[in-house]
């Protein structure tokens, strides 16, 4: 049975394409479609239902010691009001998930993961905890709104103290009054643009949202659907876990060495990490130069040689020409490099380009 | 104007005579696929037949096949899809995708009407 966030009869007044997705009813996209949904994130802003997204505190006086433990990214520097994020890896050094992490206090932190690994990465994190601390999945009281696009900080203005509001990207604050309500607000989002994430009670959620869509109503905000989210996060060349990582793919691999401090004394998957040696397998972005849309798991080749697949892909509608990501052999991930896509048994052309594929000006 | 024809999988077929048609997809169906980026078409001379995909449309999501509602061989394609599949979005019933001709079978074909309640259900 699938279930509903609460802001679920906003999403069909406003003619919401509903899908279920990560055991969610959630639009693909509003009346508007997902190509105006996104250019209004790129030139304007958007507002997005992220309320499926699971929210787990981890609360006691080893919390540090435990997310230390948990994630491969180092957050013994963090401070009061810091965002971090970090894959949490298994044994062997694939990814159980991607989250983040958002400190509260010296001994409580909030961890948000994606929907679809929620019951997972609770079940994983209850089985590693040790010393004093506690974990408690709160997902189901609380709903999240992302407000993003260049425009986001003048709407949330309107409604709020902007002196009140997070200044740094990755930086969040408590208790925010957002007309009433009172709401965490962090400046994270998935997008590629600026941008908040609100997080409220349940109660809340159909007022917040449409608090945001009337300040937003004269700047071109609009509501965006699952579809853009997916087009707008490729753009920006973030990852999307079961795309470009999973249990079986290591952050390395991935391109999220950022996050992975081999340096930190200890993680799980550290060990893992480290025996699998230089990765032999690397992330890529593809231009699709050829007719025709690669989408995810396309086999990629140089001349008739397999080099790998792809792990996600869409037709871009800021850049007006098919993108795709693929996890290929590290010997042929060389910028410029032409390459073949198998798309249904049609092998299209494509080129290796940078990621992101957009940075916004 | 001669009369359009639909087929349950969602295309319209336009009688030019009794061998001769134009094909394309019926305005609920690019509605339910949403913004259209791209369409791959057969080549003229290519044999289409009922319930056979002949073409690809692909929206920013997903691919989806466009069934023949006919057999018979191709004898144009409307190449001005292939650079602006959106035509198919602004007008459905006027973005015709191939025409046939040596027409030898048709699909069990609904009438306007009867259309309309099927995606009315």
């Amino acid at each position: 049975m699938d279930m509903k966030t609460p802001l679920y009869d906003c999403h069909v007044a406003e003619e919401g394409k509903i899908v279920p997705f990560a055991g969610y009813l959630l639009p693909v996209q509003y009346k508007s479609g997902i190509i105006a949904e996104h250019m209004a994130v790129r030139n304007a802003a958007g507002v997005f239902d992220v309320s499926h997204m699971g929210e787990v505190i981890i609360k006691g006086k080893d919390a540090l010691n435990n997310i230390q433990m948990l994630v491969t990214n180092d957050c013994s520097r963090m401070k009061d009001g810091q965002v971090k994020y970090s894959p949490m890896c298994n044994e062997e050094g694939g990814v159980v998930d991607d989250v983040l992490i958002y400190r509260i206090s010296e001994e409580e932190y909030l961890v948000v993961v994606n929907a679809s690994n929620r019951h997972k990465d609770v079940e994983w994190m209850k089985a590693h905890l040790f010393g004093e601390v506690r974990l408690s999945d709160i997902s189901e009281e609380l709903a999240l709104i992302a407000l993003q696009g260049p425009l986001s900080t003048d709407i949330l203005g309107k409604i709020s103290e902007v002196n009140e509001l997070p200044i740094k990207y990755y930086a969040f604050k408590e208790n925010v009054n957002v007309s009433g309500i009172s709401c965490m607000v962090s400046k994270t989002g998935y997008t590629g643009e600026g941008g908040y994430e609100l997080c409220c009670k349940n109660e809340d959620a159909v007022k917040l949202w449409e608090l945001l869509l009337d300040a937003g109503a004269d700047e071109g905000l609009i509501p965006c659907g699952l579809g853009a989210r997916d087009t707008l996060r490729l753009e920006a060349g973030m990852p999307l876990y079961g795309h470009e990582m999973d249990d079986d793919i290591s952050p390395i691999e991935a391109g999220l060495g950022f996050a992975v401090k081999l340096n930190k004394e200890n993680f799980i998957g550290k060990k893992g990490i480290i025996d699998r040696g230089t990765p032999t397998r690397t992330r890529v972005g593809l231009k699709i130069t050829g007719r025709g849309i690669a989408r995810e798991n396309c086999p990629v080749f140089i001349g008739d040689k397999e080099i790998g697949r792809t792990t996600s892909g869409t037709h871009s509608p800021y850049l007006g020409y098919p993108i795709a990501m693929a996890l290929v052999d590290v010997d042929n991930s060389i910028l410029g490099a032409e390459l073949l896509v198998d798309v249904r048994g049609r092998k299209i052309t494509a080129e290796i380009v940078e990621i992101p594929f957009y940075i916004r000006q | 104007m001669s009369k359009v024809l639909y087929a349950k999988s969602h295309e319209w077929v336009e009688f030019l005579d009794d061998t001769r048609a134009r094909v394309g997809i019926s305005d609920y169906a690019q509605n339910e696929l949403g913004d259209l980026v791209f369409i791959s078409l057969p080549e003229e001379g290519d044999e289409v037949s009922v319930g056979e995909s002949f073409a690809d449309v692909e929206s920013v999501k997903a691919v989806s096949n466009v069934y023949s509602p006919v057999s018979g061989t191709v004898k144009a394609i409307n190449e001005d899809l292939l650079d602006q599949p959106e035509l198919v979005n602004s007008d459905a019933m006027d973005a015709w995708f191939i025409e046939v001709e040596n027409i030898s079978d048709k699909a069990d074909l609904l009438t306007e009407e009867e259309y309309k309640k099927l995606i009315a259900e």
